[in-house]
């Protein structure tokens, strides 16, 4: 059942590096990261990689095997050939901190852009109402655990380092799709979307959506509908002609814009 | 690294000893919060909103704290789905869950608050599952008279670290991330109170000196020591340590809650969760035979709400008024053991587990849609069809019901500035954890912890107690120890990794789900030989983000608290709750009304242990525990 499998992975830093061949012994059911752990206890104890739940509930251990963004622990030895060597290299689109490591802060400050949802008072029982097939929209979105691998994948970014001050990414196209569509939020965050995100940058290749372990359609369900909204509001015409003279629209539905 | 002192690493400027100087980080907080999980978020947003200036200080990056592994729900007396329901209810069920081992003050402050804590993190944007009127939904689960668990489908812990995530970045609560905390600093000339935190960024290896007069320890817990667990690689038992290293003292170590239901095969994934909702939603427990088996283990204790036949169990998920719960649904520990007993008699599965059946009882849609990660991590992992045929599982190590002995109402250990809350917080669980308590405790104590310790950092002043110096060196020396053992050692100087890996299958076999005092007399004495073995072990490569380095220091963690589980539990002379004796069966009643309280001894070498009385419910609340307040099922038969 056990078998040798032969491993090459990246080992460096920010100054560069090179592949180590590493040869190891595995059995059945395990996956990338149980081998990659295995290397780190018994060969190459200061092997960095970043890991917490191995369960695909936490989205740290992303990395790329044989070139393809992936997650570790929820890539199964069984998907590949015993004979054939398995290279893991770190995600490109972020900077190397060591070996499989990267510096995703990249991540954290698109984050901190992002104005947060703002909800009207509570209704008088001091509960809140929403039906279930409203907050079923938001929730697809929610499912997503920032592993980073739709960031990583998407062309704007991965061999464009110039365009990342000025767009957020397929992961935060989300969570404006998720509180654009929250039927409590208060906020009108199209322009926004538009502007300081980046959302026109995107050119709806679907590499976000390929790549996303918890099959999130962020293309078709997140960054389509919200790009519409955008066109709606920015290019329609009638809405142009309204605004213009003056006739308020309901355009806004009552949302304030940030 | 032959001569590690004096030597700069070239790229990060870390310095390789301990003996050399400068080289550090320093910031000053009002309050600083170590862990970023539920307890730790809630703390951070809480101290925040009351004025501190705080820190978060975590050892992953922010949002994937073990609070996201949480599945079921966040148990909440908010009557959305039973009017009936109300903190009363709760608080009865808390204790009894517990065998009455609980803080009661701890048990009532949660029943009483988790209703609001729920609605403030829709208020933050939590996406709640709806009931038909558009409340929040509540499940069904083990122990709770009601369903009470409000949920988002089986990834709760998700949405809910997720919620507090984004609130406490939307504050700009500052955030050091993939940062440990490897001391808490007193001042001994002002009475031993708190003066900071002291650790290392684990990216570069650079040292980080916090001063601040509160320290909230939200570390989580320890299942990290166990071989077969559901718990991350974070869970080495950071708080506990820390806490006792303070002079803080740790109670209820000895219960470990092994939840029924963890993964077995393959091996990879053995040990991981296999939420409770699955029994919830109607799943029920087959042996190998095919036989439903949890109606021949029905205790004492709960028979006059427990079903005792099919017919009844199956009724009651859509009638609770007139029928008992199923078997299925007892408390965490009661069925652990049913499990662990059918696989010893020999009617366990290939892989040496017990099915775990929800395909023959609900329709797919059903299951995909309540349990959708469940789905995806049978199908992903094991190639197993949850929709079309059972599961193998098996108990599993979860959740450290001991911690750091609290005050209830601010989380304040014995160290004045030193507080503790969620996993790594002992009292409120008693004996034994409900499942959805967790989620609950976490949001509930996390906001007082973050209030009271901004009130004593505020009543302070600027007289605040002082960081001493030559701590600060002697934390610096202790933290990189592992590098220093000379090569002429290092052939004696072991691989962290191995010990780590000797102590989880020692503590697996000798301090697991059944214990008897020759098995835990044996654990201490081989805790006593990985002491010894981890004083001399050696790592390998430089300071910048080496995980051998990181697990050694772990390790440290690791191995004082499993001393602390493994002696709690031989003094223990009885069964109760997450903690079985083979050689003590049954409940005593002697035990049942005193605490074990760990400390470090007195050259921190090791563990002292001594008893305490519980303290004592008030009158008013007992009489939920009388005889006539047992609602038996005849009484809901009249529709209450």
């Amino acid at each position: 059942m056990g078998y040798q499998l032969k491993m090459r992975v990246w080992r460096g830093d920010e100054s560069g590096g090179d592949l180590g061949d590493y040869t190891v012994e595995v059995s059945e059911g395990e996956v990338v990261l149980d081998a990659l752990h295995r290397v780190q206890a018994t060969q190459a104890g200061d092997l960095a990689i970043r890991w917490n739940c191995k369960a695909g509930k936490c989205g740290s251990c992303s990395a790329e095997i044989n070139g393809r963004p992936r997650l570790l622990c929820m890539s199964r030895l069984s998907d590949f050939e015993e004979d054939e060597t398995i290279t893991v290299t770190p995600l490109r689109t972020f900077p190397v901190i060591r070996d499989l490591v990267t510096d995703v802060s990249f991540n954290y400050e698109k984050a901190r852009e992002l104005p947060s949802f703002a909800p009207p008072p509570r209704d008088a029982d001091n509960k809140r109402r929403m039906a279930q097939v409203d907050v079923e929209r938001g929730q697809e979105f929610r499912k997503c655990i920032e592993c980073f691998l739709c960031q990583n994948v998407c062309h704007v970014v991965r061999d464009h380092e110039e365009n990342k001050p000025a767009f957020s990414g397929p992961r935060f196209f989300l969570r404006y799709a998720e509180l654009d569509m929250h039927p409590l939020d208060t906020h009108d965050r199209r322009e926004l979307a538009q502007g300081a995100a980046g959302l026109g940058m995107c050119n709806i290749t679907k590499c976000c959506t390929e790549v996303c372990p918890e099959g999130i359609k962020i293309t078709d369900n997140a960054i389509i509908p919200m790009k519409e909204r955008v066109v709606d509001r920015k290019y329609d015409p009638l809405v142009w002609l309204g605004n213009k003279i003056g006739l308020r629209t309901k355009d806004n539905d009552g949302r304030t814009e940030v | 690294m032959t001569n590690p002192v004096n030597d700069r690493h070239p790229m990060t400027g870390n310095e390789m000893s301990g003996d050399a100087a400068g080289g550090m980080e320093r910031h000053r907080y009002d309050v600083v919060v170590v862990g970023a999980g539920g307890a730790g978020l809630r703390a951070a947003i809480a101290a925040h909103d009351a004025g501190a200036r705080t820190a978060i200080v975590c050892k992953s990056l922010l949002g994937k704290a073990h609070t996201v592994m949480a599945e079921g729900g966040i148990a909440a007396a908010m009557g959305n789905r039973w009017p009936e329901d109300n903190w009363e209810v709760h608080f009865r069920d808390t204790m009894r869950g517990g065998k009455m081992l609980n803080n009661w003050r701890m048990a009532q402050l949660h029943a009483q608050e988790a209703p609001e804590r729920v609605m403030e993190l829709e208020d933050w944007g939590a996406l709640f599952d709806r009931t038909d009127d558009g409340l929040i939904s509540q499940r069904d689960f083990g122990g709770h008279k009601y369903a009470r668990l409000a949920h988002v489908g089986d990834r709760t812990g998700l949405e809910m670290i997720r919620t507090l995530q984004q609130r406490a970045v939307s504050l700009g609560i500052d955030v050091f991330m993939e940062c440990t905390v490897t001391d808490v600093m007193l001042d001994q000339g002002d009475g031993g109170k708190v003066s900071g935190a002291f650790g290392y960024w684990r990216e570069t290896g650079r040292f980080v000196l916090f001063e601040t007069p509160s320290v909230i320890l939200a570390t989580g817990g320890i299942g990290k020591s166990f071989k077969v667990t559901s718990n991350s690689w974070e869970y080495t038992g950071d708080g506990h340590a820390l806490a006792m290293r303070a002079g803080a003292s740790l109670i209820n170590m000895e219960f470990v809650q092994f939840h029924p239901t963890g993964m077995v095969w393959p091996p990879s994934v053995k040990g991981l969760l296999v939420t409770e909702s699955v029994r919830g939603d109607g799943g029920v427990l087959k042996n190998a035979e095919g036989q439903r088996f949890m109606f021949d283990y029905i205790p004492e204790y709960f028979k006059s709400e427990t079903a005792d036949t099919v017919e009844e169990a199956d009724a009651w998920y859509d009638d609770k008024k007139s029928n008992r719960r199923p078997p299925e649904l007892l408390p965490r520990d009661e069925v652990a053991r049913a499990i662990n007993s059918e696989i010893k008699a020999g009617r366990g599965t290939p892989h040496g587990g017990i099915y775990l059946d929800i395909a023959s009882r609900r329709s797919p849609e059903f299951i995909r849609k309540r349990l959708p990660s469940m789905y995806h991590q049978f199908k992903e992992l094991a190639d197993v069809d949850i929709t079309a045929e059972p599961m193998e599982i098996g108990p599993t190590c979860h959740y450290v019901m001991g911690g750091v002995e609290v005050d209830a109402d601010t989380q304040q250990s014995a160290v004045t500035g030193l507080y503790a809350v969620g996993e790594c917080s002992g009292g409120m669980h008693g004996s034994n954890r409900l499942g959805g308590n967790s989620l609950g405790d976490l949001l509930v104590f996390g906001k007082r912890a973050g209030e009271a310790a901004t009130a004593y950092t505020a009543s302070l002043g600027e007289d605040r107690p002082k960081v001493d110096e030559a701590d600060v060196k002697a934390a610096e020396r202790s933290a990189l120890a592992p590098f220093e053992v000379s090569d002429s050692l290092a052939q004696g100087g072991e691989n962290p990794y191995t010990i780590q890996s000797d102590l989880q299958q020692s503590m697996n076999d000798l301090v697991g789900i059944i214990r008897t005092a020759p098995e835990l007399e044996r654990s201490l004495s081989e805790i006593e030989a990985f002491k010894v073995r981890a004083a001399s072990m050696k790592v390998e490569g430089h300071r910048q983000y080496n995980p051998g380095w990181h697990l050694a220091l772990d390790l440290r963690n690791m191995l004082v608290v499993s001393e602390a589980i493994a002696k709690a539990a031989l003094a223990r002379e009885e069964s109760r709750g997450g903690h079985t004796r083979d050689d003590f069966p049954g409940p005593s009643e002697e035990w049942a009304t005193k605490n074990l309280v760990v400390d470090l001894n007195a050259d921190g070498t090791g563990i002292d242990l001594h008893e305490k009385p519980l303290p004592e419910m008030p009158d008013e609340l007992k009489k939920y525990f009388e005889p006539a307040a047992a609602e038996p099922p005849a009484e809901s038969k009249e529709g209450k």
